[in-house]
């Protein structure tokens, strides 16, 4: 793909070609190139057969699951009822998409429009996050076909995961939104754009409460299992607090990480405001990480002597904790504040990927490691993995195929401009 | 931006927004104070009577209808097993009630202890479910309508004792199986439940769960050194509809003393209360944190960074 040039093409980024003619849309997918050119360049590419064989192995076990029941892929276990779907899928995929919300808030609300290279990736991060979140749960339910059911059918009002429902179907719809500008003006639907633009402030404010409270309630969701968490990943009255928190350096590292591969391997389609922008961005977005990092770490400690749960310290899940907090919280935090310092772009880029590591840690800990503390400890069937990477490596295969057509990366140069 | 947006969007979600996501708020405050039917049944449970016969095993799963088990009901080999290193017996889809043998510290007598659902007062898996699967009936079971479960195990997450097991090898409709007090069969009727009945060492007695806690208590007050002061269940995650005493300390028996005395879902409340603020605040907060970072500045958009460049044109 990179070699696009090669064969004296310039990628898609207006709505007229270069001779004053329209782009098709046939012409639009393929990037402009012929369907022989395209599937030539496909074929050299080695990702692609990456994604192939894990497309080829895992697509059969996901419809494997379908056939012959959850319980053909998983321990069918009664004691640790949420395995990787949701311990990864849900629980880690939501708050690395928390990206959206934050710099849609960071450009739209405070008006930092010096962002706005970085907001479409940011919010196409959150909407594809969330996606695919969806996705691994139609994968975990027992009757996805019901999926619809505490919006419609039948209410739980009192609980938790009734919010998380509304809000995250909610809030699809709202990222739906945002990011839709970028396919209208890709289609060449100005209306439409035009429309969505005028709302957008609205879409903003209401991106930011659905998050806050969702990314809220998935912690909340653990106070149902008071004893089964163990102490130092629980804590009654911070929970919330804590999981919403940490989904604001999640969500700003994982841009920050994004961001990075991108300008690293689709280069041709960043433009040059996008590429002479990133650095200085990857430095504040890393500065806002970095305050998210200290407030979650202290809050972390007021959890701890709150609940006074010193005593769990010098425990084998004490010194678990201990490499929580050491390696993927505090480390992140000292490189972090080391690049800033220096404008150091490369250990921003460091810290925020151990930020990533951090809260996928930290969940993965919360909803499967240290759950049911005092019973056993499960490690999830084999073709549960298989699933959750094969899932994982749709949703980049999709996320590349958006960047590389829409405009997320570049801006659309209009008609107008010509 | 127009300001015709930004009002019509508060007034949205003001009315919308806020309607819909407090409900639950309210809702859930008022199961809290919920302290269970007054009249409910409930059934004590004597283990110093129990000699781990196996009995009410089969007879639940006669009166369920579940499938026949691998071992016989009067194997007890079964009290050996040990699933996932240090695991006893739990209940499964296949048996909504099992025996498990306890050995303890002072004594070369066991302890045998029932273990099925122990009908909560305010049963932590029916405040958890998001489509109201679950109802405490007014005759203290609790039970569960298949038909709008979705099948997120959340309640498996939820319940305290390890109750609830899931058909997970169904393709089509999985669903939650558990001990439902022979509501349908008996308890509607006024009957006791199968296993209750079918005990010989009369283990079980059932009644009306506040009669019953008079009795439990005066049994521990008249043989002051066979019982322990404790009546497992009365105080537990805010009462249970099935409650023990016993002659051992109840964690020599398997059981968790650690829950706390109030309702599982009291931990969810400190939550639930931020619900409305962030509803109504936030809107406010942020739409004028935006009216004061925007003022001065053209609206909506930086001349030379906007996307909406054309708009101008
Ligand atoms: S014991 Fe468990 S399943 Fe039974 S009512 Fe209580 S919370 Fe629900
Ligand atoms: S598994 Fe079914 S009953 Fe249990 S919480 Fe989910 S929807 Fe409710
Ligand atoms: S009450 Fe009924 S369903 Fe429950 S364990 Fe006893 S026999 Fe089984």
């Amino acid at each position: 793909m990179k070699k696009l040039e090669t064969f004296g093409i310039k990628p898609h980024d207006a709505s007229l070609k270069a001779d004053g003619e329209k782009w098709s849309i046939m012409e639009k997918l393929l990037l402009g190139l012929t369907l022989d050119q395209y599937i030539g360049q496909a074929i050299r590419n080695k990702l692609n057969w990456f994604f192939a064989i894990i497309f080829a192995i895992g697509i059969p076990v996901i419809i494997y699951r379908f056939i012959f029941s959850l319980g053909a892929v998983t321990h069918a276990s009664y004691d640790y009822p949420w395995g990787l779907f949701l311990g990864f899928g849900l629980f880690c995929m939501v708050p690395l998409s928390a990206s959206g919300f934050m710099l849609g808030t960071t450009v739209e609300v405070f008006g930092r429009h010096d962002f706005e290279p970085i907001e479409r990736l940011a919010l196409l991060n959150g909407l594809l996050g969330y996606f695919f979140a969806v996705v691994y749960l139609l994968v975990d339910l027992g009757q996805p076909w019901r999926l619809s059911y505490p919006m419609v059918y039948s209410f739980g009002p009192a609980a938790v995961l009734f919010l998380v429902g509304w809000h995250v179907a909610t809030y699809l719809s709202v990222q739906v939104a945002e990011v839709s500008t970028a396919f209208f003006e890709w289609i060449g639907f100005q209306r439409g754009y035009d429309f969505i633009r005028k709302g957008t402030i609205g879409l903003t404010v209401a991106g930011i409460i659905l998050s806050t409270l969702h990314q809220g309630a998935l912690g909340a969701l653990f106070l149902y299992a008071p004893g089964k968490v163990h102490p130092l990943w629980y804590s009654a009255p911070f929970q919330w607090i804590l999981f919403f928190i940490s989904s604001i350096p999640a969500g700003l590292c994982m841009v920050i990480c994004v961001s990075t591969i991108v300008i690293h391997t689709m280069k041709w389609r960043c433009d040059k405001r996008f590429i002479d922008n990133l650095d200085w961005i990857t430095i504040a977005l890393a500065k806002g990480s970095a305050m998210g990092l200290i407030t979650y770490l202290i809050m972390k400690f007021i959890a701890i002597a709150h609940d006074n749960e010193w005593a769990y310290f010098f425990t084998g899940w004490g010194a678990w904790w201990w490499f929580e907090i050491l390696g993927f919280v505090i480390l992140p935090l000292v490189i972090l504040s080391y690049g800033i310092h220096n404008k150091l772009v490369g250990l921003c880029r460091i810290g925020a990927f151990l930020t990533v590591l951090g809260i996928l840690l930290n969940r993965l800990n919360t909803a499967l490691i240290t759950f049911n503390w005092q019973l056993y400890q499960e490690i999830p069937h084999y073709l549960e993995f298989v699933i959750a990477i094969t899932i994982f490596a749709i949703y980049v295969a999709t996320y590349r195929f958006i960047l590389a057509r829409l405009p997320i990366l570049y801006k659309f140069r209009s008609q107008a401009e010509e | 931006m127009s300001k015709i947006t930004r009002r019509k969007f508060l007034a949205a979600s003001a009315a919308g927004g806020t309607a819909i996501m407090m409900a639950p708020t309210k809702k859930a405050f008022a199961a809290g104070s919920f302290e269970g039917f007054p009249d409910g049944m409930g059934v004590l449970v004597d283990l110093t009577r129990c000699v781990g016969c196996r009995t009410c095993e089969a007879a639940c799963n006669k009166e369920q209808k579940l499938p026949e088990p691998a071992l016989p009901f009067d194997d007890y080999s079964v009290f050996d097993e040990i699933h996932h290193g240090n695991q006893k017996r739990r209940t499964t889809d296949k048996a909504y009630t099992i025996v498990n043998r306890y050995d303890l510290k002072d004594s070369d007598e066991p302890l045998y202890r029932k273990i099925q659902c122990n009908h909560c007062n305010e049963p932590a898996c029916l405040t958890s479910c998001f489509v109201n699967a679950y109802t405490k009936t007014p005759e203290g079971a609790v039970i569960y309508n298949s038909h709008v479960c979705v099948g997120c195990r959340n309640c498996m997450i939820a319940c305290p004792f390890h109750i609830p097991a899931y058909t997970y090898h169904s393709v089509l409709n999985p669903v939650i199986k558990k001990c439902i007090f022979c509501y349908d069969t008996r308890l509607k009727e006024g009957r006791p439940p199968a296993c209750v009945e079918s005990c010989p060492q009369q283990v079980m007695t059932f009644g009306k769960r506040k009669d019953l806690m008079v009795i439990a208590h005066e049994r521990i007050k008249k043989n002051p050194d066979k019982y322990i002061d404790h009546v497992y269940g009365e105080k537990e995650v805010g009462g249970t509809g099935w409650f023990y005493i016993s002659s051992a300390p109840f964690e020599e028996a398997g059981f968790d003393v650690h829950l706390p005395k109030k309702p599982i879902i009291d931990n969810v409340k400190d939550f639930l209360a931020i619900v409305p603020v962030v509803l109504t605040v936030w809107p406010a907060l942020f739409t004028g944190f935006h009216l004061l970072a925007t003022k001065g500045k053209s609206h909506g958009h930086g001349d030379d960074h906007s996307h909406d460049e054309q708009e101008g044109h």
